[in-house]
C-alpha cells in the first residue's frame, strides 16, 4: 500500500485518531495536522467543534492496518540536506599515487532555478553609458531635449555626500628624460719598482745616517745651503727617531757629576763654605787652600800654557796644553773643566800643535780663540760636538810665522764680525775677523826691533812678543811685552808707532796686565825675579816686588784693586795686597811637589778660588782665606761703598802717597 | 773572539741604530705621508711577528681614510714593479730590517 506522501510533513501519523492519544511527537502532527483541517473546514464552525469533540473517524480504504503497538512505535526520520542526486561514489585518478581515489567530499548543491538579473548600478560605467545612450536616443523629442539633457545633467552630476570620500589625481607635467654621459680622465698612474733586501735597507739607514750628521753640523754653523733643506725636508719625517743613546748620555753624564761630587764632597763642602778661622790669628798672613786637582792623563808630558774662565759659566774654565820647549814633540790639547766635574774634562779638543794661549769670548761664551805653536790661530764653537774648529788659520796668509803667544777677543767690529787680536814670536800683532768661512787678518802693528840687532838685519830677527792686554775702559789702548823686556803701549788706530815704551825687565816679560779698577795702573811681572806695577804715564815703576825665582804668570784680583797674585817657577804663589802691605807678600805658599814649574794664574770672576797651571799638565785649585779677600772696614753708620769707585780710591790713595 | 764580539755588538749597535723609521721613496703630500707613516709604525709595532696582519690592518685603514683599493707590502726581502696612482705611493723602511711598500691603484 502506498503510503501518501505530503510534502513538508514533518512526521507521518500512524492512525488518523491520534487526537485522543496526545503524545508529544505525534501531538505536534496532528497540531499540523489538526491546523490544516482546521483550514480546511475552517467554514464550518459546528465541524469544527464536533472535530474537537471527537467523532467517528474516517478511514481511507488503502490506509495500512497496523496493531496498537505499531502504531505507537515511533519511527524517527532524518532530514538532511543532501542532495539524493548527488553522486556518492564519484572516484578520480591521482598521479600522486597513481591509483584511484574515492572522493569524500562530492558537492551536493542541486540548482532547481536560476534567472539572471537585468538590473545595473546607475553609477557603474555601464550605467553611465547606457543613461548616456537613452539621451541621445530621446534627443529627437525637441523640447523634452533640454529637459532630459539637464536631467542627464542632474543625473550625470556626483551626489554631495559628506560621508563619500573622493578621490583626486592629478599628473603633473615630467620633463621628458634625456640621456647624458661623461668619461672622466682616469686619475694618472705611474709605475714604480724597486728592491727590498737587508743588504739595500742595511745601506740606506748608514747613508741616511751620515746625512743627519752632516746637516746638523751644518745647522749649527748657520748656513743656509739649498741641498741642506731637501736633506732637512726628507729628514723632517723621520725625526721620530728615538735617541737612546743621547738620552743615556745625559742621564750618565748627571751620575757621573753626582759621583764626583760624593767623593770630592769634603773639597766641595770646603769651597763654598770654609773660611779659614786661623786667619784672625795670622795677623796679615792669608793662606790658600788646595781645593780639586785636575788632571787629564791623555795630557802627560803637556805642560799648562793658558788659562780662562769663561765668563758666563764661572764653573767652566778652559785649558791650554802645549809645550814650551821646542824640541818636544809637536802635539797640543784644548780641555774644558769644570768645578762639578774634577775628574774628567767637560771638553776636549786635539790640536795639531801645542797650545800656546787661549781666550774665551766675552759674550759668546762658546766661541773660543786659541792660538797656536806652529803660528796658527784657531776658533772653536763649543756648541758643536765635532773636535774641529770652525775657523782655522793653517790656510790661509798671514799666518804667524812664530808661535802665538797670546790672543785676545775684541768687541765686534761695524759689521758685527767677531774678531781678536793676536801677538806672536814673530813680532806681529795681527787682528782676525771671523768673516763667514774665514779668518780675515790685518796687521795691526810690528814690534819694535830691540837695540842689539844690527840696522840691516832688523826686519829678519823678530822681536817676539809674550804678552797683550787691553784696557778695560779704553780698549784701543793696549799693552805688549816682548822678550827683549820691554813693554810698549800701542793703540788699535795709531799704527805706525807706540805711544810709549818701557824698560820693564832684563830678561823676558812673561805677562803683562792692565789693572781691572784703575785705568792708569799695570803690573808686569819676568824671568828676571821681579814683579812692577806701573802707571801708564810715569816711566818707571811705582812698586817692584822681588820674588826668589823667575816669575811666570801675574794676576790682579777681580774683587779688589790692590791683590794681585804671582807664581814662579819654584812652585809657589804668592798673593799680594797692597793697600795692606806694601812690601812683602800675604801668602808665599808652595802648591805643588818639587821641581815643578808653576806656569799660569787666574782668578775665578765670581768665586774665591784661583787657578794654577804646571808644567805636568795638573791644574789645582785653590781658595783664598779670607785675610787675602779684604775689603775695606766700612765705618759704622756708613753704607757698604760700591765696588769699582772705591778699589779706584784705594788705588789712587796708595799712588799718591808714593809720589 | 774579540772580533766576533765587535761583530756582534756592531750588529746590535746597527739594529738600534736603524729602527727609526726612514722613507725610501714616496710621492705623497706631507699630510698624508706624516700620517701613514705613522699608521705604518704602528701596524709593524703591533704585529711584530705576523706581516699578514700588519699588513691587513693597514690596508683597511688606508681603504677607510683616503679611498678604495690600497695595496700593502710587508717583508724582509722582496723585488716588485708596480702601477700606482700618482701621489698615492709610500715606500719606507722600518725596525732595521722591514720593508713597507704601500699604493693605491683602483
Amino acid at each position: 500500500m502506498s503510503i501518501p506522501h505530503k510534502v513538508g510533513t514533518v512526521k507521518s501519523k500512524q492512525a488518523p485518531n491520534v487526537n485522543t492519544q496526545p503524545k508529544a511527537p505525534v501531538a505536534k502532527g496532528v497540531k499540523a495536522a489538526g491546523k490544516k483541517r482546521d483550514e480546511e473546514e475552517a467554514t464550518d464552525t459546528a465541524e469544527g467543534e464536533e472535530w474537537m469533540q471527537g467523532k467517528t473517524l474516517v478511514k481511507p480504504p488503502d490506509q495500512l492496518d497496523l496493531t496498537e503497538k505499531e502504531l505507537n512505535e515511533e519511527i524517527t526520520r532524518v532530514l538532511t540536506a543532501n542532495n539524493p542526486n548527488a553522486p556518492q561514489n564519484v572516484v578520480r585518478y591521482s598521479f600522486k599515487e597513481g591509483c584511484y581515489k574515492p572522493i569524500i567530499f562530492v558537492d551536493q548543491m542541486a540548482i532547481h532555478f536560476e534567472l539572471e538579473g537585468n538590473l545595473v548600478h546607475k553609477e557603474s560605467d555601464e550605467g553611465q553609458r547606457l543613461m548616456a545612450k537613452q539621451a541621445e536616443r530621446e534627443d529627437g523629442a525637441g523640447d523634452e531635449k533640454l529637459d532630459n539633457l539637464a536631467k542627464a545633467g542632474k543625473k550625470a552630476r556626483k551626489l554631495t555626500n559628506q560621508f563619500n570620500f573622493n578621490e583626486r589625481a592629478s599628473q603633473t607635467l615630467n620633463n621628458p628624460p634625456r640621456d647624458i654621459s661623461c668619461q672622466t680622465e682616469p686619475p694618472p698612474r705611474a709605475n714604480f719598482s724597486a728592491t727590498a733586501n737587508q743588504w739595500e735597507i742595511y745601506d740606506f739607514y748608514v747613508e741616511e745616517l751620515k746625512r743627519r750628521e752632516k746637516s746638523k753640523e751644518k745647522q749649527e754653523g748657520q748656513f743656509l745651503n739649498k741641498e741642506e733643506d731637501k736633506s732637512k725636508k726628507k729628514m723632517i719625517q723621520a725625526e721620530t727617531q728615538s735617541d737612546d743613546i743621547s738620552q743615556l748620555a745625559h742621564a750618565a753624564k748627571i751620575i757621573e757629576r753626582m759621583v764626583n761630587q760624593n767623593i770630592f764632597d769634603e773639597v766641595a763642602q770646603d769651597f763654598m763654605y770654609f773660611e779659614d778661622a786661623a786667619d784672625e790669628f795670622r795677623g796679615e798672613k792669608g793662606t790658600l787652600l788646595p781645593l780639586w786637582k785636575f788632571l787629564y792623563d791623555k795630557a802627560k808630558g803637556l805642560s799648562v800654557t793658558a788659562l780662562c774662565w769663561n765668563p758666563k759659566y764661572n764653573d767652566l774654565f778652559a785649558v791650554g796644553l802645549g809645550s814650551y820647549e821646542f824640541t818636544q814633540e809637536e802635539r797640543g790639547m784644548l780641555l774644558f773643566y769644570t768645578l762639578k766635574n774634577s775628574s774628567y774634562p767637560e771638553f776636549s779638543f786635539n790640536t795639531a800643535s801645542g797650545v800656546m794661549c787661549v781666550d774665551i769670548h766675552e759674550q759668546m761664551s762658546y766661541l773660543v780663540a786659541v792660538g797656536l805653536h806652529d803660528g796658527c790661530v784657531a776658533v772653536y764653537n763649543l756648541k758643536k760636538k765635532s773636535d774641529q774648529p770652525i775657523y782655522n788659520s793653517t790656510a790661509s796668509s798671514g799666518k804667524h810665522r812664530g808661535a802665538v803667544m797670546q790672543v785676545k777677543w775684541q768687541k765686534d767690529d761695524l759689521d758685527s764680525n767677531h774678531n781678536f787680536i793676536s801677538v806672536s814670536a814673530d813680532g806681529r800683532v795681527v787682528s782676525w775677523t771671523l768673516v763667514k768661512h774665514e779668518l780675515v787678518f790685518t796687521d795691526i802693528i810690528k814690534l819694535p826691533a830691540m837695540d842689539k840687532v844690527p840696522d840691516d838685519l832688523k826686519d829678519v830677527i823678530a822681536t817676539a812678543g809674550t804678552s797683550l792686554d787691553f784696557h778695560k775702559q779704553k780698549d784701543y789702548h793696549f799693552l805688549v811685552a816682548t822678550e827683549a823686556g820691554k813693554i810698549h803701549k800701542g793703540s788699535k788706530y795709531y799704527s805706525s808707532k807706540f805711544l810709549e815704551t818701557y824698560d820693564a825687565h832684563f830678561m823676558t816679560v812673561s805677562r803683562v796686565r792692565w789693572n781691572p779698577f784703575h785705568p792708569n795702573v799695570f803690573i808686569s811681572c819676568g824671568w828676571d825675579w821681579m814683579v812692577k806695577i806701573w802707571d801708564h804715564t810715569i816711566e818707571s815703576p811705582i812698586f817692584t816686588f822681588e820674588l826668589k825665582t823667575s816669575v811666570t804668570d801675574v794676576a790682579w784680583a777681580p774683587y779688589s784693586s790692590t791683590v794681585f797674585a804671582a807664581v814662579t817657577t819654584d812652585g809657589k804663589v804668592h798673593v799680594f795686597d797692597l793697600s795692606i802691605n806694601k812690601y812683602e807678600a800675604l801668602c808665599q805658599q808652595k802648591v805643588v811637589s818639587k821641581k815643578t814649574r808653576l806656569l799660569h794664574i787666574e782668578f775665578n770672576p765670581v768665586h774665591p778660588i784661583i787657578i794654577v797651571g804646571d808644567d805636568r799638565g795638573h791644574v789645582i785649585s785653590l781658595k783664598l782665606s779670607p785675610n787675602l779677600r779684604k775689603k775695606p772696614k766700612e765705618k759704622k753708620g756708613q753704607e757698604l761703598p760700591k765696588g769699582p769707585e772705591v778699589e779706584i780710591a784705594k788705588m789712587e790713595q796708595l799712588l799718591s802717597s808714593l809720589r | 773572539m774579540a772580533e766576533t764580539v765587535d761583530g756582534k755588538k756592531d750588529e746590535a749597535d746597527y739594529k738600534r741604530l736603524h729602527s727609526f723609521p726612514l722613507i725610501r721613496h714616496t710621492d705623497m703630500s706631507e699630510e698624508m705621508r706624516v700620517e701613514t707613516m705613522e699608521l705604518c709604525v704602528t701596524a709593524c709595532e703591533k704585529f711584530a711577528t705576523n706581516n699578514e696582519s700588519a699588513a691587513k690592518m693597514i690596508k683597511e685603514s688606508m681603504d677607510k681614510k683616503f679611498g678604495n683599493s690600497w695595496h700593502v707590502v710587508i717583508g724582509e726581502g722582496f723585488g716588485f714593479e708596480i702601477t700606482h696612482e700618482v701621489k698615492n705611493l709610500l715606500y719606507m723602511f722600518f725596525g732595521g730590517s722591514l720593508a713597507v711598500c704601500v699604493w693605491k691603484c683602483s
